[in-house]
């Protein structure tokens, strides 16, 4: 019983999933695309969620739909694309992609489900052990094994920053701005001038 | 009963259709970089099955490593891209052939 259920939440889940990304495909407007992205990531983490694969789906929802997807809303919001303009219909590219992507499929198919020889998949996964932690045993791991790629990891994200900075900042021309060397370097001689001259007398 | 297969299948298509979507998708930049998103999804998917499937939890720690990536790169092709707006006035891929490419 609960083996059916949970093939029915995955196909449930598989069917949306694959809604949301021809929705992110096909629609003109770059908002509801990423709105059709964020219900894709979701639905991710819910597949994810379902194999046991407890961590990375709540990374799935934090980082990617709390901060990534938030960036390309913010960035879509503000440069003020003209949708009209943009709306075109498709491009003469349009058949050729699609059929590109369903031979794409059937051979991936194909080579899953016909030559495959992985052991688990007629039974489906092995459930984990009760008590088994998944976020423990992934920082197990990620801490010894992996340290050095985690620091570089953080190197990668120092570089993301500044490289963005970097990129987006601009010096505007006739902003008003003070000069404190200038300021502090000033003389007497520059802005004090001893004018002699003769003294006025009353008539 | 739900096994690697059919999270391997459903990651297939997943990267077929977003490899469409670069095909037909020639006029908007932004829509081309979620679908190079979608794409990374894809390849996670089949990171997070088969790390399952085989109980190794490297491919796990390997999609923790390409959310690292994918964020980084979001942010920065996101400054290119509002960089280009700002000096192009427009993110139709077809308009930007200065390059002559």
């Amino acid at each position: 019983m609960a083996i059916l259920f949970q093939t029915i939440l995955f196909y449930c889940f598989a069917v949306f999933l694959i809604g949301a990304a021809l929705g992110v495909i096909l629609s003109r407007n770059p908002v509801h695309a990423v709105m059709f992205l964020v219900l894709a990531f979701f639905q991710s983490a819910v597949l994810w969620l379902l194999i046991e694969v407890e961590f990375l789906a709540l990374v799935l929802v934090l980082v990617y739909v709390g901060a990534v997807m938030v960036l390309f809303l913010f960035v879509v919001m503000m440069l003020d694309i003209d949708v009209e303009q943009v709306k075109g219909g498709l491009t003469r590219y349009a058949p050729l992609g699609f059929a590109i992507a369903a031979l794409m499929v059937f051979e991936l198919v194909q080579v899953i489900w016909v030559r495959g020889r992985f052991a688990s998949a007629a039974e489906g996964f092995v459930p984990l052990p009760e008590g088994y932690s998944n976020t423990e045993a992934l920082g197990a791991v990620l801490y010894t094994e992996h340290v050095y790629a985690f620091e570089i990891a953080a190197v990668i994200l120092l570089l993301a920053i500044v490289a963005a900075i970097t990129l987006t900042m601009r010096k505007r021309p006739g902003l008003k701005l003070q000069n404190i060397a200038q300021q502090v370097a000033v003389k007497r001689e520059d802005r004090v001038r001893l004018v002699k001259m003769e003294s006025e007398k009353p008539e | 009963m739900i096994g690697l297969n059919h999270y391997l299948t459903l990651s297939a298509i997943l990267f077929s259709l977003s490899v469409a979507g670069i095909f037909i998708n020639r006029r908007n930049l932004i829509l081309l970089l979620m679908c190079i998103e979608l794409m990374l999804l894809a390849v996670n998917f089949n990171f997070v099955a088969f790390s399952r499937a085989l109980g190794d939890e490297t491919g796990q720690v390997f999609v923790f490593f390409i959310l690292t990536v994918a964020a980084a790169e979001a942010a920065i092709g996101l400054a290119i891209l509002v960089v280009l707006f700002r000096n192009r006035g427009s993110i139709n891929v077809q308009e930007l052939d200065s390059m002559k490419g």
